[in-house]
């Protein structure tokens, strides 16, 4: 069996990544993608620990996190082509209306 | 009778009318034709209405005690102060009724020829109307407090027409001078008229004369004033009014002054009608005066003095309508003479006389003014008697009634009063020195009155040559109103024949007003009383005569003994001349006494008052100024130095707001991490 160490670095990993998407690309869906590579590592996360701990609770939050997910990037497509809608672009750096 | 409130109604309406119309409306005030219709027609209306009320009065319908009283409204009601607006018609009242709507009649047409074509033509007429509605009220009103009414109204109507030529100085100053000199008179009827309600608690005649006997305890009761009865107190704070409004001493001077009016505005207001007011509201308290013997002497005394004094002044002035007032000064001193020494009658008969023969003077000198152009120097006339006959002969009537001469009306007025001053039994030997004034006066009065026509009439002409060229007769609505009061000049004295009983219709007429306590002494009198009667007339004749004569030798004859009499006695002349400086006197210890103290109250208010007044006004700027410092150093400051302080605080707080998403996110995940770390580290 894969000790659960591995599914914790693989998370881990997958967690950054997506972390340094958010934080360094500007394509809106770009960074809804990286959002989308957080919220699977930690599905596997809770995967991982609902098979160690013998447990189903992790996997049901599995899946309500897949649910939202899906809403979630469902919302953030409708907000990115309203806002291409708007601006003719989906670049961030051209969104600072909250600069202060 | 019922009529009686339309006699003051038509000249209100009138003054009201010409006021209210040459105000506002230059085309009506270019309508000279109207102006004096409307003006006019008021008076003759009011006149007729007048004639109508005492025909009715006399004949038709004579009331009951001899007294009409109609009330037409409540005036003002409080809870014991109840005044209405009502007439009295009593025989006193219908003579000066009759002697004001006549000669105010005659006057109103006199002025549509004098007044031809002058500046402000409406506003003489409404003034004038405005004086006929006042002097009525004066004279018909039912209470005392009517009677002031009228009293100041035409004070204040006299005062504008005194002052009607507002542009020349010496006008509008005399215009001043008669108001204040008036209101000093005024003063004195207030305060009588103010006791008079404390005492009776009413104002009305009749019911004032009728409750005397209730109250006679308390009205001869001594007062602090110099230990005299209050009723003396009373009559003599009156007569001070009536010395104002009369031109009596001390208050004769605004008079003289006041021919500075046109003089129809002479002859009504200021011969005829409203300086008679004094000796009416005289003889209208005759009740009270009756009561006290003090205050009677002081009038007999103050009106022969007047007299004597203002004849001597008339004796040498120059100005003949100077002269003419100075005459009419002296012969309401007469008419206070009457009154003081109890003959009201007479004193009332002088002064209708007076009115009708003192009006004829003033229009004729009027007439002659006019002729002249404007020339009223008694040396610069002359031989008008060729020129103005009518004139002429009117003021010959006019003046041989004032100087006394039978059967003109002044003989027998004048001689009444003289001949009752002269049996006052009632003042002792004081009647003696009165009746000598009065004598003297009298001739003085014939020999300047002959003065005047001599100068102005007869002799040669001294008339400059340009004047000359417009000398002419006065047209006929100048001449017929002289022409009616030459008349009666002629004929007025008869309603009042002494010496056959029962002739004196005029003395009869009056007995209800005056006949309970007049001290009536010719009628029906002895024998011996008849003889001295016709003694003290023939006197009486002499001087007016001897008067007469020597103004003929002196003006006539030889014209040298006045030049020679006057470097002789220069100084006298002088005096006489300066009016016995009189003038100056009262400028010297009452005028100018009083403008120093008006100066020191003025200096105190400017100084004292007004100093601390802008020194608080100066406190409060400072004190302004610190609480504004404060305001804006400390209270400001706080307030400004906690926002600078936020601004800062945002200014950092502000970099933080980029804008860009990645940035919160950068932020978020570091606080995440750092949380994170430290929960672990921390554990």
């Amino acid at each position: 069996m894969i000790p659960l160490n591995w599914y914790l670095f693989l998370s881990a990993v997958l967690f950054i990544i997506g972390a340094v998407g958010v934080l360094t690309r500007k394509n809106a869906i770009v960074i809804l993608m990286s959002i989308e590579l957080m919220l699977n590592s930690a599905t596997i996360n809770f995967v991982a620990f609902s098979r160690y701990l013998n447990s189903a609770t992790g996997q049901i939050f599995a899946i309500m996190i897949i649910t939202v997910a899906a809403s979630e990037a469902a919302i953030g497509l409708a907000i990115i082509i309203s806002m291409f809608r708007n601006k003719n672009s989906i670049n961030l750096d051209d969104y600072s209306l909250l600069k202060g | 009778m019922d009529l009686v409130f339309l006699i003051p109604l038509f000249p209100a309406l009138g003054a009201m009318i010409n006021g209210i119309f040459g105000l506002f409306s230059p085309s009506y005030r270019k309508n000279h034709k109207l102006v004096h219709t409307v003006a006019c027609g008021a008076v003759i209306l009011s006149c007729a209405v007048a004639l109508w009320v005492i025909f009715d009065f006399i004949v038709l319908n004579r009331p009951a005690g001899n007294i009409y009283e109609k009330v037409i409204f409540d005036w003002i009601i409080t809870s014991d102060f109840k005044t209405p607006i009502g007439f009295q018609i009593d025989p006193l009242s219908c003579v000066m009724l009759f002697l004001v709507t006549f000669v105010g009649m005659l006057i109103h047409i006199y002025s549509t020829g004098y007044m031809h074509g002058e500046e402000g033509y409406y506003r003489f007429f409404a003034y004038l109307n405005l004086f006929m509605f006042a002097m009525l009220i004066l004279i018909l009103g039912n209470n005392f407090l009517m009677m002031f009414v009228g009293w100041e109204g035409v004070g204040l109507c006299s005062y504008l027409l005194i002052g009607y030529y507002f542009t020349k100085k010496s006008a509008s100053d005399a215009g001043k001078k008669a108001f204040v000199v008036n209101r000093i008179g005024d003063f004195g009827f207030i305060l009588g008229i103010m006791a008079i309600f404390t005492i009776f608690g009413n104002l009305d005649y009749t019911e004032v004369f009728h409750s005397i006997g209730t109250h006679k305890a308390f009205l001869l009761s001594a007062t602090p004033v110099f230990g005299l009865s209050v009723v003396t107190v009373i009559t003599l704070s009156l007569f001070l009014g009536a010395t104002g409004k009369s031109a009596q001493i001390p208050l004769y001077v605004w008079l003289p002054d006041a021919m500075e009016g046109p003089t129809p505005v002479s002859a009504l207001i200021h011969a005829a009608t409203m300086v008679t007011a004094g000796v009416y509201m005289v003889a209208r308290c005759s009740p009270l005066f009756q009561m006290a013997p003090i205050s009677l002497a002081v009038v007999a005394m103050v009106g022969a003095l007047t007299a004597i004094f203002s004849a001597s002044i008339g004796l040498v002035q120059n100005d003949i309508k100077r002269v003419l007032a100075y005459s009419t000064v002296s012969q309401l001193g007469y008419m206070f003479l009457g009154c003081g020494v109890g003959a009201y009658s007479a004193g009332i008969f002088h002064l209708l006389t007076h009115g009708f023969f003192k009006a004829c003077l003033f229009l004729g000198s009027g007439s002659v003014i006019h002729a002249l152009s404007g020339e009223q120097d008694l040396r610069y006339m002359g031989d008008l008697k060729s020129h103005m006959p009518r004139t002429y002969w009117t003021f010959l009537f006019a003046t041989l009634a004032i100087a006394g001469i039978p059967p003109f009306a002044g003989f027998f007025s004048k001689d009444e009063i003289l001949f009752k001053a002269f049996t006052a039994e009632h003042l002792g030997n004081l009647r003696f020195i009165l009746w000598g004034v009065g004598a003297i006066a009298a001739f003085m009065t014939s020999f300047y009155m002959f003065r005047l026509v001599n100068l102005a009439f007869r002799g040669k002409s001294r008339v400059s040559e340009e004047r000359m060229h417009h000398l002419h007769e006065s047209p006929a609505n100048i001449t017929l109103p002289l022409a009616v009061l030459g008349t009666f000049s002629l004929l007025g004295g008869f309603i009042g024949i002494p010496l056959i009983p029962g002739a004196n219709v005029f003395h009869s007429f009056l007995s209800p007003v005056f006949g309970g306590h007049s001290l009536a002494a010719t009628e029906g009198a002895g024998h011996e009383s008849m003889a001295l009667e016709i003694v003290m007339m023939m006197v009486s004749v002499m001087i007016a005569l001897a008067g007469m004569l020597l103004a003929k030798k002196f003006y006539i004859v030889s014209p040298e003994i006045p030049e020679r009499l006057m470097n002789k006695y220069k100084i006298v002349y002088t005096m006489l001349l300066n009016k016995y400086y009189v003038d100056e006197l009262y400028e010297k210890v009452i005028i100018n006494p009083c403008e120093a103290i008006c100066r020191f109250f003025w200096k105190w208010d400017d100084k004292a008052v007004d100093g601390v007044v802008n020194g608080v006004g100066k406190f409060t700027l400072f004190s302004s100024f610190l609480s504004h410092i404060w305001d804006e150093y400390i209270v400001d400051g706080t307030v400004n130095g906690i926002a600078a302080t936020i601004e800062m605080g945002s200014k950092a707080g502000k970099k933080l707001q980029s804008g860009y998403v990645t940035t919160y996110a950068f932020i978020m995940l570091s606080g995440l991490f750092l949380l994170v770390s430290l929960y672990l580290i921390l554990r």
